[in-house]
């Protein structure tokens, strides 16, 4: 055993190596990027790792892996789960011989997601085990557990940490490499009675997942991550019940008193009924500390029910604790402040802050998105247009001066979407624009029903070359794989024509004459046809000299600022100015300045 | 004994390593250390922070308001955001150099940060200001910004090391080529205005 700092995504990905690891694969999504990325970075070659196509295809995959003995991993974030969701509810009947995990990371806020689903809930839907780790310590040992319990039970489980768990850093207890487990695949075995999923093993498979459930709720009440901890002061009839981060910002704002009775819930489920009733016992008040959904709080409901308990038991349900949005220090201080009815301590009225800047996320400077954008608003003015936008950095498209997202759903929805809307509105010009590594995720069949179905409308590709949102991850089109192979690439080109596109245009955004001509000539063809704007993004490709902007010639019309509202331009004392620490020198500036006052951006 | 650190400023000026630094530093002299910080699609122009908390019997990363024995703003406006964390008499090092955002540009404002400045000037106790930018440019490179507010703060005496603990770790970090001039950015003093 050794000490390192490590975030709370590598601590898993570390404990997983350390269980014995053979198989990751994922599709990225923040918060649990990282994890997949740590064990790329430490791979000596005896792991496969794989960024797949989406998060359905990694968890078929992980599947595959695990039905030969392998010890597979699959990672994404919430709303990624939602993807996999069909082989998940059918893989919990067919289960597992090699430990799988699947790794779902949540996102109480939300801090960079769509929505505040709760896996806790996923998983008692999916009746799966589901382990939930407060710090980045528990992350690291209870993967391994995870994986032993998987094993054991032959089930996949779930392991869902949140944001704060995963990008939390600390210095933690690691194994050294020689106390770490190696598993040895048996390989797989033929077995029609256990591997195809029909009507009659699943009524079986049924019957005994609820049998195994229930044991596993005597199991988890012993399991040494669910923590019941006593008052300091016995005749204290107060509880207190958490889990996660939350349960560290409970142990912060009980530092220094008297702690009431304390349960930390790791397992939500199956839920650790014996060790909570012991918990209920004799308290008359019981006050849950949640983020996303009431899962402790329904279940103590329910045991007080089932066990004729008269506690009183609350949380979000009750609107003691907020339903939306993270917890923090001071959240949850003050819930216990009410809850124990202490004294809070007296806000000084302090002086109301200055004025502050906003800084919402943005388009970065040079990106050759907002090119694209640009572009199309160019070719549409007048014309009454709809463009649905999708999931990835080009969601930023949506902010002034650009407003070119006036749609975004999940994952590949947009090219659907403006089909929906192309049935209602038949006289609006109807544009999808989606992401090179999101129309291989989730947009090709969106694109085939499309073509088959005779909409009407233009797919804009915005093919920066990576998965720029998550931090650069690989994905078919980029012709480099996460065992370091290269490989030709899938073109997008390629596909569409293949599945009947008759229009498929590549285009520079970053030459905005021949961009606004292409939209023009393109959205007015019949059917559906595509425009695939072809950029490097611009975090990974400098196009040319920062650009300057020529003081003499310069009108001060500030037109650059209002049509383009790139980053790089600001105004100094007045004056345009071109940050030169944040320009690329992409050139669309200069092509838009009507003065000729901007130059640079020459290779 | 604790303390808590608080690193802020906007995505792209270097926060994350000054803060892995103070951390490789505590974890070379043994000292539990946890920390939390900005990652993902807030991290475009976005405000970014990094709480860092040093000592035993930490339990969570991040640190409630009034609680942080320094605040290392790395921009004027990030730290007079993150003022209400200071603990009463704590101290706080800030970059005098703004950077406005994209949408203060579009409506036309004229934010120079030095409202900022005077705001803080008549909040704080022990408040100590540079223009680090101006510091980089004297130093020749815009990169060594985080290593400038590090050195600095790591001299205010709160944070328990010395500017040689911090440097051995930054030597450990950073490519050979680049270990002299972030040894002199670590030792940069305020130039007098």
């Amino acid at each position: 055993m050794h000490q390192e700092f490590l975030m709370g995504n590598a601590a898993i990905a570390r404990g997983a190596a350390a269980a014995g690891l053979n198989v990751i694969c994922g599709y990225p999504g923040t918060p649990s990027t990282e994890v997949l990325e740590t064990c790329a970075k430490n791979n000596d070659g005896s792991l496969y790792v794989e960024w797949s196509v989406n998060e359905k295809a990694a968890l078929e995959l992980g599947a595959g892996a695990a039905y030969c003995g392998a010890r597979s991993m699959v990672t994404m974030k919430q709303v990624g789960l939602n993807v996999a969701s069909d082989p998940l509810m059918s893989l919990a009947y067919i289960g597992v011989k090699g430990g799988m995990v699947i790794l779902v990371a949540d996102d109480p806020g939300p801090i960079s997601s769509q929505t505040e689903q709760d896996t806790r809930t996923f998983a008692a839907y999916s009746k799966l085990p589901c382990f939930d780790p407060s710090s980045v310590q528990e992350a690291y040992d209870m993967i391994q557990d995870a994986f032993a319990y998987s094993e054991k039970y032959h089930t996949p489980v779930l392991f869902r940490p949140t944001t704060r768990v995963c990008h939390g850093y600390a210095s933690i207890t690691v194994r050294d490499k020689e106390e770490c487990l190696v598993n040895q695949p048996e390989g797989f075995v033929k077995d029609s009675s256990k591997w195809v999923i029909f009507p009659r093993l699943s009524y079986q498979a049924h019957m005994d997942i609820e049998a195994r459930n229930v044991g596993l709720q005597r199991v988890f009440s012993e399991y040494s991550h669910n923590v019941l901890t006593s008052a300091a002061d016995a005749s204290c009839k107060k509880g207190i019940a958490s889990h996660g981060i939350s349960m560290t910002y409970v142990q912060e704002a009980l530092a220094g008193k008297d702690a009431p009775r304390l349960l930390k819930i790791a397992t939500p489920f199956p839920f650790p009924e014996q060790l909570s009733v012991e918990f209920l016992r004799g308290l008359d008040e019981v006050l849950c500390i949640e983020e996303l959904d009431p899962v402790i709080e329904r279940e103590l409901t329910y045991l007080c029910g089932k066990y004729h308990l008269s506690v009183s038991i609350r949380g979000k349900l009750t609107h003691d604790v907020k339903n939306a949005g993270e917890n923090t220090c001071a959240s949850v201080a003050d819930n216990i402040a009410d809850f124990m009815g202490w004294e809070k301590p007296a806000n000084e009225a302090a002086d109301p802050l200055p004025e502050l800047p906003v800084r919402p996320p943005v388009l970065c400077a040079g990106c050759p998105h907002r090119a694209s954008f640009y572009a199309v608003k160019q070719a549409m003015k007048g014309k009454k247009a709809v463009f649905c936008g999708d999931i990835g950095c080009y969601t930023l498209g949506n902010a002034m001066p650009l407003d070119m997202v006036d749609t975004c759903l999940c994952m590949g929805a947009g090219v659907n979407i403006t089909q929906g809307i192309g049935r209602i509105e038949p006289d609006t010009v109807c544009f999808a624009f989606v992401g090179d590594s999101t129309f291989f995720a989730s947009a090709i069949t969106g694109a085939v029903n499309a073509v088959y179905n005779q909409a009407n409308m233009t797919l804009v590709i915005l093919d920066n070359s990576t998965t720029a949102m998550t931090g650069h991850q690989p994905h078919p089109g980029t012709g480099r794989t996460m065992m370091g192979q290269i490989v030709d690439k899938v073109s997008i080109e390629a596909v569409l024509r293949g599945i009947g596109v008759k229009i498929v245009e590549t285009v520079d955004p970053l030459n905005l004459q021949a961009a606004v001509d292409t939209v023009k000539r393109v959205a007015e063809q019949p059917g559906v046809k595509t425009i695939i704007f072809k950029s490097p993004c611009a975090v990974l490709i400098k196009q040319g000299t920062p650009s300057v902007v020529n003081q003499e010639a310069c009108t001060q019309c500030k037109r650059c600022i209002r049509q383009l509202g790139c980053p790089g331009i600001v105004l100094h004392d007045g004056k345009v100015m071109i940050e030169q620490s944040l320009c690329n020198g992409c050139g669309l500036c200069a092509q838009v300045c009507t003065s000729k006052a901007i130059s640079g951006g020459e290779n | 004994m604790q303390t808590n650190i608080l690193i802020c400023g906007v995505g792209g000026q270097g926060i994350v390593l000054a803060s892995k630094l103070i951390a490789a530093t505590a974890m070379s002299h043994n000292i539990p250390v946890m920390s939390a910080e900005t990652i993902g699609m807030a991290q475009k122009g976005g405000s970014v922070f990094s709480f860092l908390r040093l000592g035993d019997g930490l339990h969570c990363p991040m640190f409630p308001e009034h609680s942080a024995d320094i605040i290392i703003g790395f921009e004027p406006a990030e730290a007079v955001r993150m003022l209400p964390y200071l603990k009463k008499g704590g101290s706080m090092v800030v970059n005098t150099h703004p950077i406005m955002p994209v949408t203060a540009a579009l409506a036309g404002s004229s934010y120079s940060g030095k409202e900022m400045i005077e705001y803080l000037k008549a909040h704080t106790e022990h408040l100590v200001l540079i223009d680090a930018d101006a510091e980089c440019r004297a130093l020749g490179s815009p990169k060594v910004l985080n290593m400038i507010m590090l050195g600095l703060a790591v001299r205010q005496n709160v944070i328990p090391f010395t500017i040689d603990d911090i440097e051995a770790s930054m030597r450990a970090a950073v490519k050979p080529q680049f270990v002299e001039l972030n040894s002199r950015a670590l030792r940069t003093e305020p130039s007098a205005d």
